[in-house]
Parts: structure tokens; sequence; C-alpha cells
């Protein structure tokens, strides 16, 4: 499976919420189910998944989808372009 | 002496323990290692923890155990350690937060860099081992948190201000990260030791020294070990239903 759609997956199961909400520009705090609680739990699917440990600043600064991407990228998870992901 | 070597009450389990060199650190992760447990000792002095890893590696193989350098008053090194251990292991079941610094002064004599310097450590490093050991026993959805106070965090003490709040703030650390936590199946508690027989204490003057002897009903010092054994009930499913809880190891010490 596609890193991107991985992360779609771990999103949409961690915060209960339909896959096709989860886009680059979703915010943390922006819909009732990414709260604080379920920000822990989607840390919690994003490390299992993709076997890293985030740094704890990562964590907090993690305010968006695209802002996962980017902070993923650093511990090595690559992002193919969405275009391409639907190919 | 109870003698329960037989059952190895942790097997399988991975455990760190941070002031792992000596003292109640070093009792905790041998106790640990000789229940079964995978033991990652933690500590900020390189001689140390080398001497306390080469005592240990007589009794357990080199694969259930790692020593790893890192000062819990200094968030990245807390931050290097916990990817080192994620590494190495993979998961973390057991964290004991031992780490501590004792420095007495009198609260109109004490300087803003020993305060800083006393929470950072006894404090900042309990909340900062917790925040990446609470992640990694969350993916298990089971663990064990035990955070080391004190009886100073309990009853304070003369001359003691600082060091007493720092232990105290350890207090509230754990009740608060049990309530957070419980719904994780992660527990977690504090033990709070009287006066126990370590370096730290037999560096005090003989006349402080009887002054705390004369105060302790089972009339004698405390040992690492005993402390140990508290850590280790914490640590296994013996106290499957205990959490928020903080236990005296003191002899029925009054201060």
């Amino acid at each position: 499976m596609r890193n991107h759609q991985m992360l779609v997956e771990i999103f949409s199961e961690s915060l209960g919420i339909e896959q096709e909400k989860v886009t680059d520009d979703l915010k943390y705090n922006s819909i009732p189910e990414w709260d604080s609680v379920g920000h822990m739990v989607l840390v919690a699917g994003l490390e299992s998944k993709f076997n890293i440990m985030l740094d704890t600043n990562d964590i907090v600064d993690m305010s968006s989808v695209g802002i996962a991407k980017e902070i993923l990228a650093k511990y090595g998870v690559s992002f193919e372009a969405e275009s391409d992901a639907a190919v | 002496m109870l003698q329960f070597e037989h059952v190895a009450l942790l097997a399988g389990r991975i455990a760190l323990v941070t002031g792992a060199a000596r003292g109640i650190g070093f009792a905790t992760a041998k106790l640990f290692a000789q229940h079964g447990a995978s033991v990652v000792l933690v500590d900020r002095h390189a001689e140390r923890l080398n001497s306390a890893y080469q005592n240990l590696r007589d009794m357990v193989p080199s694969e259930r155990l790692m020593a790893q350098l890192c000062d819990v008053s200094e968030e990245n090194s807390v931050r290097d350690a916990f990817q080192a251990i994620f590494g190495k292991f993979k998961r973390l079941d057991v964290l004991v937060a031992n780490a501590g610094v004792l420095d007495n002064a009198l609260i109109g004599m004490v300087s803003s860099s020993q305060i800083k310097c006393i929470f950072e450590t006894n404090t900042f490093g309990v909340i900062y081992c917790a925040q990446y050991a609470s992640r990694l026993m969350a993916r298990n959805r089971s663990g064990s948190i035990i955070n080391i106070s004190s009886i100073l965090g309990t009853n304070g003490g003369a001359g003691q201000t600082v060091y007493s709040a720092s232990k105290s703030a350890v207090i509230g650390i754990t009740k608060s990260l049990a309530k957070e936590l419980s719904s994780n199946n992660i527990r977690v508690n504090a033990i709070a030791p009287g006066f126990i027989k370590t370096d730290m204490t037999m560096s005090m003057n003989s006349e402080k020294f009887n002054e705390r002897m004369v105060s302790i009903k089972m009339g004698r010092i405390g040992h690492a070990d005993e402390v140990a054994n508290v850590a280790l009930f914490l640590a296994s499913d013996l106290s499957s239903y205990v959490t928020g809880q903080t236990i005296g190891v003191d002899g029925g010490m009054l201060i």
C-alpha cells in the first residue's frame, strides 16, 4: 500500500471519519473528532503503522494533514504526489 | 527475607529504569532482571552506567540488557534515549522514573539555579520520560509507570523546601497520569521512600543522620532492595488493579 493511502486510512480509523474527509487542508480542532484525545490516538496509529517514534514537538506541531506529511517525511516516510496515488 | 526468585514476575517484559547506575535504581534494575525482564539502564554518568551494566551483564544475556546514557533533565536527551530503546526493543512495558538530585538549603539560602536544577531533574525529567513511555505503552494498550517520589514529597522537611516541592510534584504527576492513561490500561503509581541507605543519604553529617534515625519507628535505615521489592509489585500483574497510588516505604518514619 502506498504511504498516502496508508495515511488516509490511519486518519480515518483513528478519528472515526470518512476517508473522503482526509485532505491536506484538514486541520486539528476543525472537526469534533480531531480533538486532543483523537490526536493522541492518531499519533499512536501513525507511529505504529509507519514504525517510527515522533518527537514530542512534532506531535504538538502536527496541526493539519498536510503538515503531518511534512513531519513524517523527516522520519523517512515519503509521500507520492496525490495525482500519482490516484493512478 | 522473602524468597521468590523462582517466580519470574516480569518474564518477557521490557523495563526502563532511570538513575539506574546505583542505589534504588540499580537495585530495581537488578531485581527486574532477576524476574525475567529485559532491562534498559538509563543514567547520565557514563562511568557509573558502564559499571552497572557490567555488573548485571554477569547475570543477564546481552540481548536482554541495554545501557543508555541520558540526562533526564534534557528533553532532547530523553527523546534520543527513547528512540534508541524503540530501535532495539520496539516496545516498553515498565518505566521506573527514579533519577533524582538532592540539594538541601534553607529557603533564604537557595539560589534560583539550584531551584532550576532540582526541578529539571526531579520533576521535568519525570514528565519527559512519561511522555515518551506512555506513547510506547499505548501501542500495546498496557504498561506500568512507577515514579519515585519521597517521604519529603508527602510530608515536607525543614531545609528541604525545593526538593520536597519537586517530589510533591511527582505525586501530582502520578495522580493525573493515572487518570489520563487508565483508558489505555497504563497504570501509574509512585513510591515514597523514607530514609534509605544510598550514597546520597550516606553523605549526610552524623548529627543529621542520627536525627533521622530517631524518627524511624522500625529503628533502622531502609535498604534499596526494600524499595525495589515494591517497584517489582507495581511493575508486575500482582498490582493489576492499582493505579494513582503513592506507597510509602519508610519503616514508619515520622517527619
